[in-house]
């Protein structure tokens, strides 16, 4: 008796958040996979079934493809590239150091400014001839470059803004995970002569692997899911230059309202998303030191 | 008791409000913000104006934010049953709102000799987008079109005459290459015309196509010619200004910071939006000069902007408020202040013969030469499947300007691409 009206106490404790996973995550994830193998509904004409001919045109698809490989360039440059900028940075204002909170600071400012904002900003810094970036360049020596509007540069362009926006939100997660290590670990260093590399790489790295793979999994998801500048930077172009999945997937749904095809984009995006998750769980959180 | 009579007066009071209230037509309206200056306060007073000329009806103006996000959230809630009753979304997504079955044509509410001298008092360029099957789906409301801006100081410091813009292809090339000018290691610190093609490179390119006497689709949107000879010349030609003839900057130039760019100097001569007159027209630090592109086979420009839509699956009386309403947006003495306040193109001859307009045009005479290109304007490019069509048009333009593809490579590419999107509309 009291067993069972604990377990319904427990479920109606769990209803509320129950009810949002369902109505906002499990119902719509369920139905996309269904509307995939669905005709798009247009006017007159209702969905049908059409089996597996979306996926069909997917795989024949050259700008689907243009957008994963531009995506897994994406994901392969801004993981490690903020993840080490972050890091870096995180060791660096927990030092004891003049102006540290003044550091601090401005390293976090980019992860609280508004994407579209900077994006907008960036713009600027890209454009050729009196671009900041520009003019840098020039005074080295080197000729001005059409960064947004040169197939070869677009993708490294929207890489950058990336990195440079995701690299602050990481120090936090860094810099909180090194302030919770004990220093005695680092006096006890120090009295063994230990070198600051050896003291970072052997004690301070391992210590830091849970934050890690936290970092690393929200890298890998942020990966597929920043897409807010390219709307404002390229729109994907020159040519589909800096096309990236989900934006394809935005522009396949909400520009040419064909919502099936958009579905089966949607059930790869998925995918991947699944198979970043399930990663951390079944095998980096083996690799993982906790305490 | 005096208590509970009080109350039941004051229940009765209420309910004769409500009653007085539901006799009261409510239409919501969606509209998109695309330039700058106090857009939604002047479209709130619209609306509470003429609620107060029409006290039988209440418009409900909502900011929807971009022209995309506009039609996302007028297309999600038609899906959805329950549509804005009318909307302003682009001229070119008429096809688009008619396959969704979310519009009805405004010809089901013209009734009177009033009501067809109305609809036949717009500019005809205008009414191009709006008119498919003899039908008029949309009313032209903030329309644009694209012009010529020229650094008249740029001008005469490379010898020109500073009055004059170049009035043809071979004109603008000879200027062009005047008004380029280089450092001493061969930067180019100023290009003498600039075209800009990220984002909607077929709008511009239209002007190129169309003075080069080419149609790219069809008027019942069905078919593209973007492998026509002509066009596959005049993309040639845009793509020679900065390949061969090196007056133009390379690779795929932004929108956005084309005026900026102009403004700095860093291009003579830009083609853009008359949408930024105004912006221009206060930020420029030098005299400039606005003018009809240049012609080659003939002048031509595409038109742009946004139309009036009223939505399918609102009930009738709201649809017929929103009829009111679209009239009463686009009378001459409105549409005259609408142009001053925002640079659009006023929609109608008797607009530039108000005295607003008049004493504008007077004070500013830039303001008239995109209503003086409209004989020259044709239809904005749109078809079936439209954003589509049209992005594979786009993709094959940045394709030939960053030099991946020819010109007859990508207009072909671009041809084969549309043409299968279309096979099922044949």
């Amino acid at each position: 008796m009291t067993l069972s009206s604990r377990h319904i106490q427990a479920y109606l404790l769990l209803l509320p958040a129950f009810v949002f996973l369902v109505g906002f995550t499990h119902y719509p994830a369920v139905a996309t996979l269904i509307d995939s193998f669905m005709s798009t509904p247009r006017g007159s004409r209702p969905a049908q079934f059409v089996g597996i001919q979306n996926y069909q045109i997917m795989i024949e698809d050259p700008v689907f493809w243009k957008s994963v490989m531009n995506n897994l360039w994406f994901a392969l440059a801004t993981i490690p590239a903020s993840m080490a900028i972050s890091i870096f940075m995180a060791l660096w204002v927990n030092n004891k150091i003049v102006g540290r909170q003044f550091l601090r600071m401005s390293y976090f400012l980019p992860t609280v400014l508004p994407m579209i904002a900077v994006a907008n900003i960036w713009i600027f810094f890209y454009t050729p001839d009196y671009g900041l970036i520009n003019q840098v360049l020039q005074l080295v020596g080197i000729k001005s470059q059409n960064f947004l509007g040169d197939p070869s540069l677009a993708l490294m362009s929207v890489t950058i803004v990336a990195i440079w926006k995701e690299a602050g939100f990481f120090m936090i997660f860094y810099l909180a995970a090194l302030q919770t290590l004990s220093p005695s670990y680092k006096e006890a260093a120090q009295i063994e002569g230990a070198s600051p590399w050896y003291f970072f790489w052997r004690i301070q790295w391992p210590l830091l692997m849970p934050t890690t793979i936290f970092v690393l999994v929200n890298a890998l998801i942020n990966a597929f899911r920043m897409v807010d500048h390219i709307f404002v930077m390229t729109n994907g172009g020159p040519n589909n230059a800096s096309s990236l999945l989900l934006f394809y997937l935005y522009e396949v749904g909400f520009k040419f309202w064909d919502s099936s095809y958009a579905s089966v984009l949607t059930v790869v995006l998925l995918s991947i998303l699944a198979i970043a998750g399930l990663m951390q769980f079944f095998l980096l959180d083996k690799k993982a030191h906790y305490r | 008791m005096k208590k509970i009579i009080g109350t039941i007066s004051t229940v009765a009071a209420c309910l004769c409000v409500s009653t007085a209230a539901l006799a009261q037509t409510e239409i919501s309206f969606y509209f998109p913000v695309a330039v700058g200056g106090p857009i939604t306060k002047v479209i709130d007073g619209y609306a509470a104006d003429f609620s107060k000329e029409n006290p039988s009806i209440k418009v409900t103006p909502v900011y929807a934010g971009t022209y995309q996000d506009t039609i996302v959230k007028a297309l999600t809630a038609h899906k959805s049953g329950k549509p804005p009753t009318a909307a302003i979304v682009l001229s070119t997504d008429t096809f688009t709102l008619i396959d969704e079955d979310a519009i009805v044509p405004i010809d089901n509410f013209v009734k009177t000799d009033e009501d067809r001298a109305w609809l036949k008092s717009f500019f005809p360029a205008f009414m191009l987008n709006g008119q498919i099957d003899n039908k008029t789906w949309g009313i032209p409301f903030q329309r644009s079109t694209v012009v010529m801006y020229w650094n008249k100081q740029a001008f005469k410091a490379a010898g020109l005459d500073p009055e004059k813009a170049p009035q043809d292809w071979s004109q603008l090339v000879k200027m062009g290459t005047k008004l380029t000018k280089r450092d001493a290691s061969g930067n180019v610190t100023q290009w003498g015309i600039q075209v800009p093609s990220s984002g909607f490179p077929y709008w511009l390119f239209q002007g190129f196509s169309t003075q080069n006497n080419a149609i790219l689709a069809n008027t019942s949107g069905t078919k593209v010619a973007f492998d026509d000879p002509k066009v596959i010349e005049a993309l040639q030609f845009w793509m020679n200004l900065s390949q061969v003839d090196k007056i133009h900057p390379p690779g795929v130039v932004q929108w956005g910071t084309t005026p900026r760019d102009f403004m700095e100097s860093k291009a003579a001569m830009i083609w853009t939006t008359t949408g930024n007159l105004t912006n221009i027209r206060k930020n420029a630090p030098f005299e400039f000069g606005v003018a009809m592109l240049p012609a080659n086979v003939r002048r031509g420009s595409p038109t742009g902007g946004g139309n009036f839509y009223i939505f399918k699956k609102a009930p009738q009386a709201e649809q017929a408020a929103a009829y009111q309403f679209a009239k009463w947006l686009t009378q001459p003495e409105r549409a005259a202040q609408w142009s001053i306040d925002t640079g659009y193109v006023a929609v109608s001859p008797k607009a530039y013969e108000t005295p607003a307009l008049k004493a504008y045009a007077a004070d500013f005479p830039p303001a008239l030469v995109a209503r003086d290109q409209l004989p020259f304007a044709v239809a904005e490019l749109s078809t079936h499947d439209n954003q589509r069509v049209t992005k594979a048009l786009n993709d094959g333009l940045q394709a030939g300007l960053t030099g991946t593809k020819t010109a007859e490579q990508a207009m072909k590419d671009a041809q084969a691409e549309a043409t299968r999107l279309l096979r099922s509309y044949q």
